[in-house]
């Protein structure tokens, strides 16, 4: 296996906070690998550096593609799909007022072939395009199942299906890289499973190497064959989903110190003291 | 109740969607077309309008409701397709260049006016391009060797090698014909590549960027190609009026503009045919009224203005989707009776919208 894409000392600073320190990892080709983290850990910060939103303060980000390797931080926010990286929101950021097939077909918009003179007369080219295009968009509508709102608006599907038709605009694209921000995310335990599934097939069917951010650990350990776990922006362990459920570290940032607790915990009375009563002092 | 049984994907891709479709536009060019022998000329003047407009209608639909940029200065672009078209006509210079000319000068200023948009947006970008609207308006007014300052500028017949269009039934078929060409050109590019990713830009354009739309080209061309219709549309204008002069491009022609896509339904093609066709018709209707109304209102200053305002605020506040989205709504009904539910245009409010990234 080799490294699609690398990080090395990924730092990225918005005025007094540093929002991710010295992060480096590598995801090795075909496999899914999974950011974890408490909340304001720098999990989508990561993403949107790879995606390109944000610049990193220092550190580079190399991504190997079928014509080698290049330096994706040198390339601006627009071209990193058509390097073969597509991405979810975690918030969803469907186009609302346009049916689920025509979001697919703009997840497309990487393969388009022709210009816009083309367009404006609609050309036998651009005809031959867009029915090639359905053709690859009705395979993804028929991977994950989403026939049924083919024709629906966007803005009137419930938030589960939303999720699922997300994925299957970044799928569209023909990634061999795709970043999934909280796939789970409000989704019931039933669409969790389905996601679950989906992603496996992702990854083994269709090749395609998946980074992704989650927080159901059932989900994370389920699918994924390693795990980055990071706290305040900073990388805390990495290894398989076990060996990170089970690193001080992460149970620290997760849970808080040993120490924490203690200082939580509620006096309780004990058995057989007699008065019942506990004081401060007992502790 | 119509039932579409969609067998083949071209079905997707055509322009008339069924059987009925296609007789009713067909029926609606013919009844076009049959005009000059029908309508008075006064009437088919005001078609002419309808039409002009329709195209400038185009462009800031293509601009404002699909690409979901707001131009508050539209009509500098008319005035900038008007004023080429009158000097190169003047200099005698055939129609097909002359118009061409027009719109491609209209295109680049709406390239220039366009790259503001990359920075701005929303109320901001509303206020740059009004102010371009001024330096336009003032421009034409203060260039006195070229556009004749605010005394104005006669414009010449058009003439294909040779022939003048000097009647106006020539002109109207002169009109109808681009209008065709307009409508049929922004049809096309609704349906491929280039309109998506205008649609993108105007849903979410952090996702569009990251599905690899160039968001910089795209709402630059979107302004060019905005402004070349108007431009167009300008040229039309110029040759119908005969004469031109810069307060026909002040503001309120920019308003009233923005005002026939607003009240014809943003994002939909019809309407700015259903918007230019209302914003012809109105005077005509309020004049009409004025004889029936009792003087103190009928011949009351200002009625017109207090007229349009209403049914503006009107349609804002009870028809968000203009005069085509109640023509949906009507046909749902009839179509659906007796099953239509009232909330059935209703939208879901969107609370998971990220406004992180913005």
């Amino acid at each position: 296996m080799s490294a699609i894409l690398s990080a090395q000392k990924l730092s990225v600073r918005f005025g007094g906070v540093l929002a991710v320190k010295d992060v480096s990892f590598d995801v090795q080709a075909g496999e899914v690998f999974t950011l974890i983290g408490p909340n304001g850990a720098g999990k989508t910060t990561v993403f949107n550096l790879i995606s390109r939103i944000y610049h990193p303060t220092t550190g580079t980000i190399d991504y190997t593609g079928p014509s080698g390797t290049l330096r994706l931080t040198d390339h601006a926010a627009h071209e990193v799909a058509a390097l073969g990286i597509a991405r979810t929101f975690q918030n969803i950021e469907l186009f609302e007022f346009a049916t689920v097939l025509q979001n697919l077909l703009i997840g497309r918009h990487t393969q388009r072939r022709s210009n816009l003179w083309q367009d404006l007369l609609f050309t036998g080219r651009v005809r031959t395009a867009e029915l090639e295009a359905r053709e690859k968009v009705e395979e993804v509508i028929e991977f994950l199942e989403l026939q049924h709102y083919r024709d629906t608006l966007v803005a009137g599907l419930p938030y589960g299906v939303r999720k699922v038709v997300e994925m299957a605009r970044a799928l569209c694209a023909q990634p061999r890289l795709i970043l999934l921000d909280e796939p789970s995310s409000g989704l019931n335990v039933e669409e969790t499973d389905d996601m679950a599934f989906w992603i496996q097939d992702i990854c083994q069917e269709l090749g395609v190497t998946i980074l992704m951010v989650e927080h159901d650990m059932s989900l994370v350990s389920k699918v994924s064959d390693r795990v980055l776990a990071m706290n305040q922006g900073e990388v805390l362990a990495m290894g398989t989903a076990r060996e990170v459920q089970n690193d001080p570290g992460v149970i620290e940032a997760y849970l808080g110190s040993v120490s924490d607790v203690a200082s939580l915990r509620r006096p309780v009375a004990l058995k057989g003291t007699g008065t019942g009563k506990t004081t401060g002092a007992d502790r | 109740m119509r039932f579409i049984f969609k067998t083949d994907y071209d079905q997707d891709i055509r322009l008339a969607k069924h059987e009925g479709a296609r007789f009713w536009y067909s029926a609606l060019v013919v009844a076009l077309l049959l005009a000059p022998w029908v309508l008075p000329e006064y009437w088919l003047a005001q078609l002419t309008f309808v039409l002009i407009y329709s195209i400038a209608g185009l462009g800031l639909m293509l601009l404002a409701g699909f690409t979901g940029l707001f131009s508050l200065g539209h009509a500098a672009f008319l005035g900038v397709g008007a004023y080429t078209e009158a000097v190169l006509t003047n200099a005698g210079v055939p129609f097909p260049i002359a118009i061409v000319g027009a719109a491609s000068l209209s295109a680049a200023v709406g390239w220039v006016v366009g790259l503001p948009a990359l920075r701005v947006r929303g109320i901001y970008l509303g206020m740059a391009t009004l102010a371009f609207g001024f330096i336009v308006e003032e421009g034409l007014a203060r260039w006195d060797s070229v556009t004749g300052g605010n005394s104005g500028l006669q414009v010449k017949a058009p003439s294909i090698s040779g022939w003048a269009l000097s009647t106006a039934t020539e002109f109207y078929a002169l009109c109808l014909l681009i209008t065709i060409l307009a409508t049929l050109g922004v049809l096309n590019l609704l349906r491929s590549p280039t309109g998506r990713a205008f649609v993108a830009i105007r849903d979410s354009e952090v996702s569009a960027q990251s599905m690899g739309i160039h968001l910089a080209h795209y709402k630059t061309l979107s302004f060019a190609l905005s402004a070349a219709l108007a431009g167009i549309a300008g040229a039309l204008y110029a040759h119908k009026l005969q004469f031109i002069s810069p307060d026909q491009f002040s503001i309120l022609q920019s308003i009233d503009l923005l005002l026939m896509i607003v009240i014809g339904g943003l994002g939909s093609v019809h309407g700015a045919f259903l918007g230019a066709t209302f914003l012809i018709a109105m005077p005509q209707v309020i004049a009409i009224l004025k004889d029936y109304l009792p003087a103190s209102i009928g011949q009351a200053p200002g009625l017109q203005s207090v007229i349009y305002g209403a049914v503006l605020v009107s349609f804002v506040l009870f028809e968000p989707m203009g005069l085509h989205g109640r023509w949906l709504k009507v046909r749902t009904y009839l179509q659906s009776f007796p099953f239509y539910r009232k909330g059935m245009f209703k939208r879901q409010k969107s609370f998971q919208k990220s406004d992180r990234l913005r």
